[in-house]
């Protein structure tokens, strides 16, 4: 009796009438709830499909919005730009990010503390504000604005996004690895290369997917940024909605959503396959997209 | 030889930090600090800054009834989106605390999906299902339920509703730890001693995943109080947030002094909330279920 109360709590008190009735109404809010998260995701991409320039009204299946999108020099223009801060980005913020998780286990409390503040502190400070911080600093130092600035700016919060990451696998993995590590006579950047990094490999290749596509997808902090000559995708398609919502700004978002979707996917292929149950891995993404709607952007 | 060891691997620690922490040095304490002077300086006629001590961008917030407003209006607007979000992501929350395993993933990856696609598609994907001819409205029309326009776009029910739309999911996951790590033998036990379902999630449910609802409001309310893109592109004059009235002041008033000053009493007013939320956070749970 116990047992299948455990197993299925929501039968537990079918003897009273508002108990039959909240296992069906449980459901039936939820189904609403993901018809509510899904239908205008959808809705996108079932346009960027649609044969007529309307964007309400479909009228018949077509790729031809994507082959418009794939030979608009503008457009391909900020996914070249989008790209090049993406990666770029993500090579940064994951050596930083890895690099402080590791050195946080290491270092003194005080200095953890201290440390673990700024990361914090760039995780709460509002994008905007971020955003025009940088602005301000970038432009009082005579810094031209361009794709050095913007890469600059994500890495910031990226570099964040991934110490905690591989931080949170850190603090579950096995110290005496290392111990072993050194009591056989290898080097502190031996054990680094040969112990603990590859034990880190799962957490350290999530974090760079994420920050990845948090870059790729930033609006914000590239808009304050970028200045006059660099556009990315994200910016792109803001201003194309100036005039309204067209098949091609779809088509764009869809190849958006593609590859974001690819490397959430990959990202949480990776940590699930190291022994984490999917529940944890996608509280682990969403820990991380958390802070970005601040972002989030 | 412990010891020095030890004290070897804490500076080798301390050198590890070093990239990240000089990053934040220089790429975010300093930016901050640069608002934080210029919210005491004169901006100049067209956009740039004088280097003149001026201690009038503050009062000035205060002062104009209007960014008084706007203060209120995003407070309002972070408020409300948060106990939306709450009202719609509990229920959802415990239904996935309450599935069988497989289930359970298939759910969660299915909340993650439109959470990970991009911020500004999902929020202008509203324009097409809420526009005047779009297919909500055709939909009302048809059924006859709606005569007229629709009328939703560009106000501030649209803006709430692109809130609770995205940001729905961060309250859900806390939530649903929450409820997950939840002894269901508890609920058990208090049926057999004779407590209704109401009484069962009054006096145990609800406070033993307070600091799972507290989180959530968390993870809601702060990013919210500097939102941006969905007012800009789903909202009005009448749901103009100060993230918004932030970035006016940079792209097209250029009052860079103001616009710091402006920027300073978000983080300000963000760090005091924070610091209430801790308190509140501290008394509402036991000191180790409260982290």
């Amino acid at each position: 009796m116990a047992v299948t109360a455990l197993r299925a709590p929501a039968t537990f008190s079918l003897s009273d009438r508002a108990g039959a009735l909240f296992e069906p109404a449980l459901r039936l809010w939820t189904a609403l709830v993901y018809a509510f998260l899904f239908i205008p995701i959808a809705l996108v991409v079932l346009f960027s499909f649609n044969a007529s320039r309307l964007v309400e009204i479909w009228t018949g299946f077509s790729l031809k919005w994507y082959g418009i999108a794939w030979t608009d020099p503008s457009i391909l223009d900020a996914l070249r730009v989008s790209l090049t801060v993406a990666v770029i980005n993500a090579l940064l913020a994951t050596v930083f990010g890895t690099l402080a998780a590791i050195g946080m286990q290491r270092v003194g409390r005080r200095t953890r503390t201290a440390f673990e503040l700024m990361v914090y502190g760039t995780i709460v400070t509002p994008e905007i504000v971020i955003a025009i911080a940088s602005l301000l600093f970038f432009v009082t130092i005579n810094v031209d604005l361009g794709i050095p600035t913007i890469v600059i700016t994500h890495v910031v919060y990226n570099t964040s996004i991934v110490a905690l990451i591989v931080r949170a696998r850190l603090v579950g993995m096995d110290r005496t690895l290392d111990e072993a590590a050194a009591d056989l006579g290898a080097t502190a950047l031996q054990t680094l290369r040969r112990v603990t990094i590859p034990l880190l490999y799962p957490a350290i290749l999530a974090g760079a997917l994420l920050a990845f596509t948090f870059s790729f997808d930033d609006f914000v902090l590239t808009f304050f940024v970028s200045g006059a000559t660099s556009t990315t995708l994200p910016l792109r398609i803001f201003s194309m909605l100036r005039f309204g919502v067209s098949p091609v700004v779809n088509a764009v978002a869809t190849v958006m959503l593609a590859v974001t979707l690819l490397c959430i996917f990959t990202a949480s292929m990776v940590v699930r396959r190291h022994g984490r149950g999917d529940a944890e891995s996608g509280l682990l993404l969403a820990a991380a997209r958390s802070a970005a709607q601040r972002r989030t952007e | 030889m412990v010891a020095v060891l030890r004290r070897v691997s804490t500076a080798a620690g301390g050198v590890l930090l070093l990239p990240a922490a000089l990053w934040y040095a220089a790429f975010f304490i300093v930016p901050l600090g640069f608002i934080l002077l210029f919210s005491f300086l004169t901006s100049a006629d067209y956009g740039g800054i004088d280097y003149k001590f001026n201690l009038g961008n503050y009062p000035q917030l205060l002062a104009d009834p209007i960014y008084v407003r706007i203060f209120l209006n995003t407070l309002g607007m972070a408020f409300s989106g948060t106990v939306l979000c709450l009202i719609a992501g509990f229920p959802l929350a415990y239904f996935l605390a309450t599935r069988a395993a497989r289930w359970k993933n298939l759910f969660l990856v299915m909340l993650i999906v439109p959470f990970w696609t991009s911020f500004l598609t999902r929020t202008y994907a509203w324009l097409i299902l809420l526009s005047d001819n779009g297919p909500l409205a055709r939909l009302l029309h048809s059924t006859g339920l709606l005569t007229g326009d629709l009328g939703f776009l560009y106000t501030y029910k649209a803006v709430l509703m692109g809130v609770v739309y995205n940001y729905l999911p961060l309250m859900v996951f806390p939530l649903y730890v929450s409820l997950e790590r939840l002894d269901k033998r508890l609920l058990e036990a208090a049926k057999d001693l004779g407590a209704g379902r109401l009484a069962a999630f009054r006096r145990i449910t609800v406070p033993l995943t307070m600091p799972g609802i507290l989180t959530g409001c968390l993870l809601v309310f702060i990013p919210l109080m500097g939102e941006y893109v969905i007012p800009a592109i789903l909202g009005g004059a009448k749901s103009y947030m100060i993230g918004n009235l932030i970035g006016d002041e940079f792209v097209s008033a250029h009052d860079w002094a103001f616009g710091s000053a402006l920027g300073m009493a978000v983080i300000v007013l963000l760090m005091a909330l924070i610091a209430i939320y801790f308190r509140v956070a501290r008394r509402a749970t036991s000191a180790e279920m409260a982290l």
